[in-house]
């Protein structure tokens, strides 16, 4: 119980300290960089969803993102939609097409599953760069709107653009937090786990594993949206298979199936390469090495490290444990490795 | 009574016969044993049951319904239930975690239930928490419910395997080789918790290797060899018969 308690005033601490950020700084590129660290975690927060708790590491959602973008992007400056109008049906775009890829893609696992949906992300972004008429190429889409004043409130300055994604990333926090916890969670986790078992447990895991693809697609596109109505301006690069390896950078840094993972991960590498942005292209040269002891000493990332941990301690309170702690512990670390993977099974 | 039966199930994995013509009827109500040398073919007949490899050829039928096209979630909900020879377990969590997620099949709660934290959720996830201690409590592991997976022995493990399967409310239950990998005492305690399972009325169906405990406990038992069945009957005829000791034992019976 106590644990609840101080988790909840963390939580409650980190949206005050979010809340009054605009105000502790007066450097409008901070707010900047801080309002686009947010959109990036709710597109963490999407391949969260299905890479860390389903089990499906897809590599297509740079693509979604990008779909996300130049709907809103297109419907907006193209077809002169009313910004809100166009949010919704960018979000409906997205989810249309996640419906029809994931179904595909479904039908492929594990490795076969990155292969597929790494190539599905290179054609959507072809698609992109090549369908000129349309998305206008290479020149990119020019002049998006910010998001339309609603009664009184307007998002024109840099501070309200920043709450308005503040509010979003919340939303995405409090759905996932919820999704999470409940039996629906559960049945993905199981997924991950072991199909298998699930099945076995009369768990349709087709159903499940397209619900979880168009709603992390969702997010996808939720954040692509907001980026192009943020940022004002989008080229075909958004789509490119760097930015998915960006996501999952800062997803598998953070912790790849935990809840605050995207937002531990996001925050911490944006802020570093802020820092480190003197040494430019150099910079590789510490992310490249720091990212591969990660990932071999802590697989589940930061707070994948903190959980396991914490996990050991609990392991040790059981007194008929405390002969075989010492190989219980190795077990739990080796075997933490093998999380986001399918176990082999034997028939 | 019969009550779940195959007819002619085969299995061909191109030019290997797992499964060959395999008529066997599992009686209600009590402990049916399929022995064999490895490799004979109990795992995929396991597995054409439960509906994860379709049938070459053949029938399974359970209470008069032929469930032999149905996918496995669906032969799940019907009450059939099956463990694994690897428990598949999700170490990082405790044991009740495990086990919750096992009556989910019983619960009708979407996503959209989920986001919202409707009233429908929170009776169904209760719902699942006493499920889940119910079995945990048959079982005999409530005192570690919230121990993680990781920490637990084999034994234990395999109990939270059954607790799984009978989260689900089956009627009929498939283990595969519930006492591999743990000691005798474990076996005998294991053997115990079967029987518990069919005085409760739940049909068991078991595949082990544990020759000293099948023979004690099995009602019935069905040998394979080579995909085909073999032999078929009481302990003490399956002991006797030489085409049994032969297939185990190799050459001819008298040497």
């Amino acid at each position: 119980m106590t644990n609840v308690l101080k988790q909840r005033n963390v939580v409650i601490i980190l949206i005050l300290f979010a809340l009054a950020f605009p105000m502790m700084t007066s450097n409008t590129y901070m707010i900047h960089v801080m309002t686009l660290s947010f959109i990036w975690m709710i597109g963490v927060y999407g391949l969260n969803l299905l890479a860390g708790y389903t089990g499906y590491l897809s590599l297509a959602h740079a693509g979604f993102f990008a779909i996300g973008a130049y709907s809103l992007g297109l419907l907006t400056v193209k077809a002169q939609m009313n910004f809100w109008l166009a949010l919704v049906l960018a979000l409906v775009i997205t989810c249309s097409i996640g419906l029809v890829v994931g179904a595909i893609a479904l039908r492929t696992k594990e490795h076969f599953f990155a292969i597929y949906t790494l190539c599905l992300g290179y054609i959507i972004y072809l698609v992109i760069d090549k369908w000129d008429s349309l998305t206008e190429g290479v020149r990119g889409l020019i002049g998006i709107p910010a998001p339309a004043p609603i009664g009184p409130i307007t998002f024109e300055t840099e501070k309200a653009h920043y709450y308005f994604v503040l509010f979003f990333l919340l939303l995405v926090v409090l759905i996932m937090y919820r999704i999470v916890h409940s039996l629906s969670g559960r049945t993905y986790i199981a997924i991950r786990n072991s199909e298998d078992l699930a099945q076995t447990i009369g768990i349709s895991t087709k159903t499940n594993k397209l619900t979880v693809f168009v709603l992390s697609t969702f997010f996808a596109g939720l954040s692509g949206a907001l980026y192009a109505s943020f940022v004002r301006f989008i080229g075909p690069d958004i789509g490119s298979t760097n930015i998915v390896f960006d996501l999952l950078t800062y997803l598998l840094v953070g912790g790849i199936g935990t809840l605050s993972g995207p937002i531990v991960g996001t925050l911490l590498i944006v802020w570093l390469s802020q820092l480190l942005q003197d040494f430019q292209q150099y910079r590789m040269l510490i992310f490249g090495p720091a990212l591969t002891l990660l990932i071999i000493f802590a697989p589940r990332g930061i707070v994948g490290a903190v959980a396991t941990w914490n996990m050991n301690r609990k392991l040790k309170k059981y007194p008929n444990n405390q002969a075989r702690s010492g190989r219980s512990r190795n077990d739990s670390l080796v075997k933490s490795e093998i999380v986001p993977e399918k176990q082999v099974k034997e028939g | 009574m019969i009550f779940l039966e195959t007819k002619q199930l085969t299995k061909r994995f191109g030019g290997l016969v797992a499964v060959n013509n395999v008529d066997f009827a599992i009686e209600q109500g009590k402990i049916n044993a399929i022995i064999g040398p490895n490799g004979a073919g109990k795992s995929t007949f396991f597995n054409l049951i439960s509906g994860f490899h379709p049938p070459t050829s053949g029938q399974v039928i359970f209470k008069g319904q032929d469930i032999t096209k149905l996918p496995s979630n669906k032969i799940a909900e019907l009450g059939v239930a099956r463990t694994f020879q690897t428990t598949n377990l999700f170490e990082q969590s405790t044991v009740l975690d495990n086990v919750i997620v096992g009556h989910r099949l019983r619960t009708k709660s979407t996503l959209v239930d989920a986001i919202l934290r409707t009233p429908r959720l929170k009776r169904e996830e209760a719902q699942c928490r006493e499920k889940a201690m119910e079995v945990l409590e048959f079982v005999d592991l409530q005192h570690i419910a919230h121990k993680p997976v990781a920490g637990l022995t084999q034994e234990e493990k395999k109990r939270t395997a059954f607790a799984l399967a009978l989260a689900t409310d089956p009627e009929i239950v498939f283990l595969d080789e519930p006492a591999a990998g743990v000691n005798p005492d474990e076996t005998e305690g294991l053997a115990e918790l079967m029987k518990k399972m069919v005085n409760k009325g739940i049909t068991v169906c078991l595949i082990e290797h544990k020759m000293q405990m099948i023979m004690r406990i099995a009602d019935k038992i069905m040998v394979l060899n080579y995909g085909e069945k073999i032999a078929e009957g009481k302990p003490e005829e399956i002991q006797n018969n030489e085409t049994v000791i032969k297939a185990y034992l190799g050459g001819s019976a008298s040497a």
